[in-house]
């Protein structure tokens, strides 16, 4: 076990590294971001000398060595726009990220088993064909369009929740609302499939030969079974909302990471981005993990094999 | 002799298809006397299975329907029962075992829960007891180490192992009828061997009535009282081993014997093997569903359905659903009847 988190870790870390080297290089390639922070007109002097204050007009190896060996100190540098370091520029922005993804992955999953057991329990009757219909719109409906028709109806039309920003429960209701129709669709989907996989069976027919009930058997022999894949998703997901979900955030003005690193890009605040990017690689490997570990817990089989 | 435990009256079953209705249960009747073991013999699609699901509600529905029929166990009809009287005697008066340990146990459970769950349902136990019986279960059953290997899950047993975990959880609440659906069918011979002698000793000692579904004559042989050999979906004949062995008077019977390897057989010619395909269920049948792979047929097998009735100059109890007389048609062709 102590050697499989070993593993784990190490391999965590050559994909963080990995997509700290990839954004170091991407970001070099967008621009100057001297020409953008200065005003219009600014001499190509105080071009270069801004691009010396920055460090950008050293030799690209040299740079991405300083880099890397600052990320390890835990510096990823100062933001070029904000003039603060750029990881607590983003750290700042991770509350309003963190409250709305638990949100949307807490209604949505909840939301989304319920309707995918009932689209399984109840196959082949109108009740399956709701619920199935909806859960294909929910997944093919574009995050910003939702957004905006939410908006307008809820927020213009009838005033019931303000159009955007942050603060109180109700900012919070239409974001989190986008955002759990795509998480409960998708989960709604992958359970009824799974589910209807598991309801075949042999286990299940013993489970009935046995005489339990039918709740007992749904929740244990059934259930757990079919979650096992559905965890993944979560997961997944829970790793994408995490890493700031940019759209929503954009539309509902939420001051969240995702919308933040939409800036830093227009921007070209380099340190910002790769800040940014770096902290969204570390949370989606941490939950990486926990899924395996989860995985564990689930299936025997699984924790043996290692 | 006492009332039966089981009496199957007319039972038919049929699966709602996109390529049409299968009859997969015919019109089967027959009955269990409390302590009798009843072998139930026939290839893949015989009807042997399904009928002994159907029976108690374990046949998923749709697409299976029980078109008619009653089964009375004792004398309650259970195709009457709601499902939640059924739920009781599930698992509690009528205990399972089923084909392939391998899937019919749940791999994310730990033996011990799966084992618990029979006991904790129909019998007034509480954990620690139920704890304890499934232990003794597990001892019964010949798995050593039973204390320490029930925390264990089923892809941690052997093949064997499993299917010795299948019965104890079958006869985990005293069943007063058991039935075991090909559970010696993945095992190899040896164990299966052992399996059989567990469930000789079980059914000494609790004196359980057993219906064995199998395909393999040689293990009815050794275990049965009775013979049911079905076909079709239909019972093609049924009786007291002996008899069935000896004389058996259908032809699918008698091929079934021929195709069983014996001593000199094996030496001296090719195995027999019964010629053409098992019946495509989708049609409606006419007449006797062996008879186009019959080489006895008469031309009146082809077109009605013959009647299981009492074979005349055999034991008592030995039932035939023939038009031909099969040891005429053997002593005609100067061969022997098995």
């Amino acid at each position: 076990m102590i050697r499989y988190l070993l593993t784990k870790i190490l391999e965590a870390l050559i994909a963080v590294w990995g997509v700290l080297t990839i954004v170091f290089f991407v970001t070099r390639i967008i621009g100057d971001p001297a020409a953008l922070l200065l005003p219009l007109g600014a001499s190509a002097e105080q071009i270069d000398a801004l691009n010396a204050q920055l460090g950008l007009d050293r030799p690209l190896i040299e740079q991405y060595i300083t880099y890397i060996g600052q990320v390890f100190q835990g510096d990823f540098g100062q933001s070029f726009q904000f003039g603060r370091p750029a990881m607590q520029v983003v750290l700042e922005r991770m509350p309003a990220t963190l409250e709305l993804s638990t949100a949307a992955i807490i209604l949505g999953t909840l939301i989304g088993a319920v309707a995918g057991s009932i689209a399984a329990l109840k196959k082949g009757t109108m009740a399956e064909l709701i619920v199935m219909i909806f859960a294909l719109l929910g997944q093919a409906t574009p995050v910003f369009w939702l957004g905006i028709m939410l908006i307008l109806f809820f927020a213009v039309d009838l005033g019931w929740v303000p159009t955007g920003g942050y603060g109180t429960i109700s900012h919070l209701i239409l974001p989190a609302v986008t955002l759990a129709v795509f998480v409960c669709s998708s989960i709604a989907r992958l359970l009824r499939s799974n589910l209807l996989d598991v309801l075949k069976e042999d286990y299940v027919r013993t489970a009935r030969a046995k005489g339990l009930m039918p709740r007992t058997i749904f929740i244990w022999h059934v259930g757990r079974n079919a979650l096992i894949p559905v965890v993944t998703m979560i997961g997944i997901i829970t790793g994408e909302l995490l890493g700031g979900s940019v759209v929503t955030e954009t539309v509902f003005a939420w001051p969240g990471v995702g919308r933040l690193i939409i800036q830093a890009i227009e921007a070209k605040d380099f340190p910002v981005i790769q800040a940014g990017v770096a902290l969204i690689a570390f949370i989606f490997v941490l939950i990486n993990l926990a899924i395996d570990l989860l995985y564990g817990l689930l299936d025997p089989r699984i924790r043996e094999r290692r | 002799m006492s009332a039966p435990l089981l009496e199957v009256r007319n039972l038919s079953v049929v699966f709602d298809t996109p390529a049409g209705t299968v009859h997969a249960v015919n019109d089967v009747s027959y009955t269990l006397h409390d302590g009798e073991t009843l072998g139930i013999v026939g290839e893949s699609g015989s009807g042997k299975s399904v009928h002994a699901l159907s029976m108690v509600g374990l046949v998923p529905c749709p697409p299976g329907r029980i078109v008619s029929g009653e089964v009375l166990f004792e004398g309650r009809d259970l195709l009457k029962m709601p499902e939640r009287d059924l739920c009781q005697l599930r698992g509690g008066r009528i205990g399972f075992v089923f084909q392939d340990p391998m899937t019919s146990l749940n791999p994310v459970l730990t033996v011990e829960r799966q084992l618990m769950e029979p006991l904790l349902r129909h019998r007034n136990l509480s954990r620690s007891q139920a704890k304890s019986r499934a232990v003794e279960l597990l001892e019964l059953v010949g798995i050593p180490h039973a204390k320490e290997r029930i925390r264990q899950y089923p892809h941690q047993f052997s093949g064997g192992m499993r299917q010795r975990v299948m019965i104890a959880i079958g006869i985990a609440c005293d069943p007063k009828l058991l039935i075991a659906d090909e559970a010696t069918t993945a095992l190899d011979v040896t164990v299966q061997a052992q399996v059989l002698d567990l469930v000789r000793d079980l059914k000494k000692r609790f004196g359980t009535t057993v219906i064995w579904i199998t395909h393999d004559m040689g293990v009815v042989a050794g275990l049965a009282d009775t013979v049911q050999v079905m076909y079709g979906g239909r019972i093609m004949e049924r009786g007291p081993v002996g008899p069935i062995f000896k004389t058996p008077r259908s032809a699918y019977t008698w091929g079934l014997l021929r195709s069983l390897p014996h001593g000199e057989a094996r030496t001296q010619r090719r195995l027999y093997q019964i010629p053409g395909q098992p019946p495509n269920l989708l049609d409606s049948q006419q007449g006797d569903p062996f008879a186009p792979r019959n080489e006895f047929a008469t031309p009146r097998c082809f077109h009605e359905v013959p009647p299981l009735v009492q074979v005349p100059d055999s034991t008592s109890g030995h039932l035939v659903a023939a038009w031909y007389d099969l040891p005429m048609a053997l002593r005609a062709r100067q061969e022997k009847p098995a």
